[in-house]
């Protein structure tokens, strides 16, 4: 007799294949409900858009912050202030001597002529100058150090220039790169807490919602529990709002900010004029595209697993 | 098909639905539970269809201990049953044709096959013509029917209902009971939870009746004798 009891059951194949159609059922089914409550899903949808622009727009800004500050990396020099016995045609020489090193890209030689006039321009001095009776100032060759050299190699290349007699100081000034390398190294960091925190909220949103929905369907779930709905059966469409849910949420905080983006790229634009700056504005790549919306996308999935796995259980006909 | 033996169940707080019942039913065999509300009934039906877990007692349903019976395993034993409510716990946001495949969906049909008993169920109810219906929209006792229909779909071995005829008038529960005993005719073991004791008198089927827990006449022991 306790054969009976699987006598009406499809075969496998049967059961695989339903199970496979009754995903795709639960897949149609979440979307169709969300088209047929078009306004409280799209609110929740907007909620988490706009909660999730907020860190997927701090990590577009700190990744054009890095390409600024990576371009002011390789822009370190040194500057190498010469003896100043040293006379303009010795000191043109060695100019041309640095310039063939291999540890050093390009040199910019500045005359004591030059510098004062430099000096004159622009320390607003002007005139008053004209009274000094000999140039204070020493001959100077700014020094570009091949792009990307890092820190260490350049304290070595430093100590080493300063030991030639013809040089008087040798100065390399990254004190202010660091400070900056700091900063941006703060700013990373709050924006990973931002994202932490921002994820966990929407977490909470769809957690929420699908919680709501579960007790709006209550009498539904006991019905299909009491004529014999196994617990997979009855969380999967609740899972797949929730994917939906991250899903459409993860694309619309993608739109905003490449909106935004249009909003910002007219002052951008007039800022590089300004600055004869290279800079171009960084866009979302394909990669962050697809970072964004999967990472929404298991947001959603793990927050109506959430709610799946606290509610869901409770619910047993009495 | 049902074998009950000293069945006790005692809710928290003390209260004892039903004190040392036991009751079998074979395959095939068909019965009416009756009494007064607060008998019992509904407590032995939600024991069967392992909605309640007996306190004291020996429950086998189709040779399945459900006393010891791991959770997991209750909506594959359900599928053997087919629960009729008083209520009928319809699903109003979709068509009669829906509900009643909801049985098939869950336990995996091929799709042509879920339309096809789908329609031989609603046939045997005689609503066949309304299973693109909305069931708000059908009378009382098309519900109750619509109900039935979702109950057989998938052709239970063991029928359950409690106060089927509870809402319905003499005519229509008469209609009701009938649907019953032509699937017990079949082959399908019915038990039939009702005070209409005047219709049940009628239909000259065995007869359980309880009182404050416990069984007080008992025609299947006869029978089986």
């Amino acid at each position: 007799m306790s054969d009976n009891i699987h006598q009406h059951r499809p075969n496998i194949f049967h059961k695989i294949s339903s199970w496979l159609l009754h995903h795709f059922q639960s897949l149609v089914f979440s979307l169709g409900k969300i088209y047929r409550s078009p306004s409280s899903t799209l609110m929740t949808i907007a909620v988490i858009g706009i909660t999730l622009t907020l860190p997927s727009g701090f990590y577009l800004l700190l990744k054009n912050i890095q390409s600024i500050s990576g371009d002011l990396r390789s822009s370190t020099q040194i500057t190498l202030y010469l003896d100043m016995d040293l006379n303009t045609a010795n000191a043109q020489k060695f100019n041309s001597e640095l310039k063939n090193r291999p540890d050093i890209a390009s040199t910019i030689f500045i005359s004591r002529k030059q510098a004062l006039k430099d000096f004159k321009n622009t320390s607003g001095f002007g005139k008053s100058l004209d009274h000094l009776e000999s140039n204070p100032l020493p001959h100077a060759i700014i020094v570009q150090p091949p792009a990307g050299t890092d820190t260490l190699i350049l304290k070595t290349l430093l100590s080493k220039l300063e030991s030639l007699p013809q040089v008087d100081i040798a100065k390399l000034d990254t004190e202010w790169l660091e400070k900056l390398f700091t900063i941006i190294e703060i700013a990373k960091r709050t924006v990973i807490i931002i994202s932490l925190l921002f994820s966990f909220a929407v977490l909470l949103i769809i957690g929420n919602t699908i919680r709501l929905d579960i007790q709006s369907r209550y009498q539904e779930i006991i019905v299909t529990k009491l004529i014999g709905a196994t617990n997979a059966f009855i969380r999967r469409p609740f899972l797949y709002s929730g994917v939906w849910y991250g899903l459409f949420g993860g694309l619309l905080s993608w739109l905003i900010v490449e909106l935004s983006l249009i909003a910002l790229s007219g002052p951008i634009s007039t800022l590089n004029l300004l600055y004869q700056s290279q800079y171009h504005l960084i866009t979302f790549s394909f990669i962050d595209f697809i970072i964004i919306i999967s990472a929404s996308t298991l947001l959603g999935l793990a927050g109506s697993w959430l709610a799946v796995a606290r509610h869901l259980n409770d619910i047993e006909p009495t | 098909m049902i074998h009950f033996h000293n069945i006790t169940k005692r809710y928290p707080g003390g209260h004892e639905a039903l004190s040392n019942v036991t009751l079998n039913l074979e395959a095939g065999e068909m019965a009416f539970l009756t009494g007064h509300s607060g008998a019992g009934k509904s407590t032995l039906l939600k024991i069967i269809s392992l909605i309640e877990k007996p306190t004291r007692g020996q429950a086998i349903l189709n040779q399945i201990n459900l006393n010891t019976l791991p959770i997991t395993r209750i909506p594959y034993i359900r599928r053997n049953i087919g629960i009729i409510f008083q209520d009928h716990q319809l699903l109003f946001d979709r068509p009669v044709f829906d509900n009643v495949a909801m049985p098939l969906i869950i336990q995996g049909y091929a799709r042509h096959e879920i339309a096809k008993r789908t329609r031989a169920a609603l046939d045997k109810v005689g609503l066949l013509h309304k299973e693109k219906s909305m069931p708000i929209t059908l009378s009382g006792g098309e519900q109750q029917r619509v109900g039935i229909a979702r109950a057989v779909v998938h052709k239970p071995m063991l029928l359950l209902a409690d106060e089927p005829t509870g809402n319905l008038d003499p005519v229509l529960s008469r209609e009701i009971m009938q649907i019953f005993i032509d699937f017990h005719q079949v082959g399908v073991s019915v038990l039939v939870a009702s005070h209409d004791l005047n219709l049940i008198e009628e239909l000259q089927k065995p007869v359980v009746t309880l009182n404050k827990g416990k069984i007080i006449h008992n025609d299947l022991e006869s029978l089986h004798e």
